[in-house]
């Protein structure tokens, strides 16, 4: 009686809602959204929103593919000339039309907003005009692959609205105009996000009349107010609560490989590593992780399997490749190493390490899923091929500066990228400040054969090529084993069983992919 | 009394410039905020842009001066993260985090004192006794558990209040108020409740300790042989004399109340000045984690203020700035 009772009284609470707000969706959120202003601070959550709100010149679909946003096609005119003709007939949120000044405005705008995170995807655009108010014009001082790829990280705000507008302007809506499927309404830091249906939009009208987005970070609030109906939708579900969700037919979940791969770093630039060490502790006359052997002998030693099953719940695939299989540059003739601890015992000997040595192994315990359990895991079985491994976890904010400060031997990264040639620019190009390889590489891993690979498929303009070239490089750097891949993350998202979600690649929560 | 306030502005200008010092020191000795900054696809030229803009380039002693300098002329620096003045972010969740600490406060007020009372004056009676027993509840379980128990059981099972977030809100002169709609009360409830129970207890059992050393004291008993009311003997004289160290403890408590309610707004996702304290450590942004500080020392020296005041006007052998020795 008493239960029949609870889901009676679930029952009209649900109806109750639904009836006070047809037509709205509330979406909980896994982390703070810092600001409006689409030019100011480069984070998923305020991309999120700007993808609402604005368009880019290039979308990115689900599969993390670039695709036409306000820019209908483009093309390179030669090798440092690139030609976007844009969508006509496109609206600005206030009835004005959007042209190529608009673009210039925006483009402008990121590159020159003081402290602003966007100016590297124009930065290398010496060069920007409008032909006419539907085409535009940009040059690169060298041939350069990426603009369209770049470009999508450019958001096109009102040149009337934004003009002089700084970031407090966009957050209180002034000049928060854009051409996206969605008007601003409201922003309340820390707490909301509303935003109201833009029924002309170019992309066709969404099917929600009002969108809030709600800040819930700490992962059972963000349950607890989708279990109780309070919000219909969330993104990021901790591996935990997956079963359950699952189980209960009030709600629905979709999921998809996302682009975030868990990997490690290892130190193969020292000669003596700080956190390597014989058995006994005493310093070793040289550092074994420079020895491509060790290095597979510690990939074959992972049995990334039972990471995935057991410890992520299967939110997760094995991964070989420093991007996901729906990539672009993703080599799928290389399959994830088979977990063999005999093999992996037999390399080490063969290394000149019979006995094994000792590791410190380095994570964040408050980054990416389950990080501090995987990094227990890893270190139990390196254990048992004979290296015999000590965990360290610590907080991001206490883990980033050491681990770019080259403090660690054996770290722990996760890394998300719409490119195998992107992420291999970031992770494992020999560090150069002048052209913006390796800011990532934390191994300093450096192959020339590699680099020039980057260099020749960043200066092709043609597609397909370009992919051959960036597998070539992938492949290149994952036979040296160059870092340990574990595996990719699988993003889900949760929501009430009437609700339908495309979900993507690249882990945005899109209201207009939900109907 | 000018002397004793002037005196008291010295103290909290000094606690606070030692605090920023331990606060730059602290965030540098946690590592480089411009890690937690950059974004993946920065490049090392974009890093040494955006350290530069900042000044973080600079060492930490020059940071520190032209923050002292800026602070100075009323400028507490900008949040990294939010790229908002500090000041402006802080202002802007006091009112959310006020109205939570007055209301958790005025429950362990209304509460605490009856039922501290009642324990005092039944000490052996069996309600007297639930009362302890229930007290000690209070104190020892983990607030976030009991959160996240209350959001279980009414919002969850029940369905009867809102899991989380903050109601609707009515601007008052400019100030988002929410305890004056429906929506904002419902939304306040477990969250005052989750956050007042601690409080609740504390108050109890100090207005009940109090009320049983009270009752045995000359000036109690003289009363009632003067032939006064029971009604009049506990509440003009018993409750009186037992309300100075409540006053105190409910004023220091309400202090660090307002600082740092952090777990019961993050489980509530209440968005309040606790979790935007953490939010700041964690992602290094140090202008909001210093001009936090500042905000809070100056509403702790408030408080200890209106503390003292409310002793002088409670107890008449207390003289403020020591006239009358």
């Amino acid at each position: 009686m008493m239960k029949f009772n609870i889901r009676l009284w679930i029952c009209v609470a649900t109806l109750l809602a639904n009836a006070a707000m047809a037509g709205d969706l509330r979406i909980g959120m896994s982390a703070d959204i810092t600001s409006m202003d689409p030019h100011a601070v480069n984070i998923t959550p305020n991309n999120n929103i700007g993808w609402h709100v604005f368009d880019a010149l290039v979308h990115v679909d689900a599969d993390a593919r670039i695709a036409p946003g306000l820019a209908q096609s483009w093309r390179a005119v030669d090798d440092t000339t690139w030609e976007f003709k844009l969508r006509r007939n496109v609206k600005f949120h206030d009835g004005s039309p959007f042209t190529a000044d608009d673009v210039l405005f925006s483009m402008d705008r990121a590159e020159k907003l003081p402290n602003g995170q966007y100016a590297s995807f124009v930065q290398r655009l010496t060069d920007r005009r409008a032909v006419d108010p539907y085409t535009v014009r940009v040059k690169t001082a060298t041939p350069y692959a990426m603009v369209p790829y770049d470009l999508n990280s450019i958001f096109i705000v009102s040149k009337k609205a934004a003009a002089n507008a700084s970031p407090e302007d966009f957050n209180n809506g002034k000049a928060m105009i854009g051409t996206g499927p969605f008007r601003f309404t409201r922003f309340a830091r820390g707490d909301r996000v509303e935003l109201a249906k833009n029924p002309t939009y170019w992309g066709g009208a969404p099917a929600w009349d009002k969108v809030i987005f709600r800040i819930i970070p700490n992962d059972p609030a963000r349950i607890a107010a989708l279990l109780s109906g309070d919000i219909d939708a969330i993104e990021a579900i901790p591996t935990p609560d997956l079963a359950r969700i699952r189980a209960d037919k009030r709600f629905r979940l979709a999921q998809k490989v996302s682009w975030r791969t868990i990997f490690f770093h290892m130190d193969q630039w020292r000669d003596v590593s700080p956190f390597v060490t014989d058995r006994s502790g005493k310093p070793l006359p040289k550092n074994p992780l420079k020895d491509v052997n060790v290095r597979l002998a510690i990939s074959k030693a992972i049995n990334r399997q039972a990471i995935v099953e057991r410890l992520m719940e299967n939110a997760a695939i094995p991964a070989s490749n420093l991007v996901s299989p729906p990539v672009f540059g993703h080599v799928a003739a290389i399959k994830p190493e088979a977990n063999d601890p005999e093999a992996a015992k037999q390399l080490l000997a063969r290394a000149g390490y019979p006995d094994g040595f000792a590791l410190t192994l380095h994570a964040p315990n408050n980054r990416y899923v389950n990080d501090d359990q995987i990094a227990q895991s890893v270190a139990q079985m390196l254990t048992r091929v004979g290296i015999s491994t000590k965990v360290e976890t610590m907080p991001i904010n206490v883990y980033l500066p050491k681990a770019r400060n080259g403090d660690f031997s054996f770290s722990m990264l996760g890394w998300g990228s719409f490119s195998g040639d992107l992420a291999l620019r970031a992770l494992l190009a020999t560090p150069n400040a002048d052209k913006g390889y390796g800011a990532w590489n934390w191994s300093r891993y450096a192959n020339p054969a590699m680099d020039k690979l980057l260099d020749q498929g960043f200066a092709t303009v043609d597609e397909k090529k370009r992919e051959g070239i960036a597998r070539e490089a992938a492949a290149i750097a994952l036979k040296d084993q160059a870092v340990i891949p574990i595996h990719h993350q699988i993003a889900v998202w949760a929501m009430k069983a009437n609700i339908n979600y495309v979900a993507r690649t690249d882990e945005y929560t899109f209201a207009h992919h939900m109907k | 009394m000018p002397g004793f306030l002037l005196q008291r502005l010295a103290q909290a200008l000094l606690v606070i410039f030692i605090m920023s010092l331990l606060v730059f020191g602290g965030v540098y000795a946690i590592g480089d905020p411009m890690a937690m900054m950059i974004p993946p696809d920065a490049t090392q030229a974009d890093a040494a842009r955006m350290a530069a803009a900042l000044g973080l380039d600079q060492p930490l002693w020059r940071q520190y001066g032209v923050f002292l300098s800026q602070a100075l002329h009323g400028n507490l620096g900008v949040s990294f993260a939010f790229h908002v003045p500090a000041v402006t972010l802080i202002l802007e969740r006091l009112p959310a985090t006020l109205e939570l600490a007055i209301a958790a406060t005025l429950m362990a007020i209304i509460f605490g004192i009856p039922l501290g009372l009642y324990a005092g004056l039944r000490p052996n009676g069996f309600i007297g006794r639930s009362i302890m027993a229930g007290s000690i509840l209070g104190f020892s379980l983990p607030t976030f558990w009991v959160g996240l128990i209350f959001i279980l059981v009414f919002s969850v099972q029940l369905g009867w209040l809102p899991a989380s977030g903050r109601g609707e809100t009515v601007d008052v002169f400019g100030v988002p108020l929410s305890f004056l709609t429906a929506d904002g009360l419902q939304h306040m409830l477990m969250p005052a409740l989750n956050l007042a129970l601690f409080k609740l207890a504390l108050v109890t059992r100090l207005v009940r300790a109090g009320a049983r050393e009270a009752l045995s004291l000359d000036y109690v008993r003289f009363a009632r042989a003067k032939g006064l009311t029971e009604a009049r003997v506990i509440g003009a004289h018993v409750l009186r004399n037992i309300l100075i160290p409540v006053v105190t403890v409910i004023g220091l408590e309400f202090g660090s109340l307002v600082a740092f309610a952090v777990v019961t707004e993050t489980i509530f996702a209440w968005p309040g000045m606790g979790k935007l304290l953490i939010d700041s450590i964690n992602v290094l942004d140090r202008p909001v984690v210093v001009a936090y500080l500042c905000v809070t020392v100056t509403l702790f020296v408030l408080i200890n203020l209106a503390v003292d005041l409310a002793y002088a006007a409670l107890d008449p052998r207390v003289r403020l700035g020591g006239e009358a020795r």
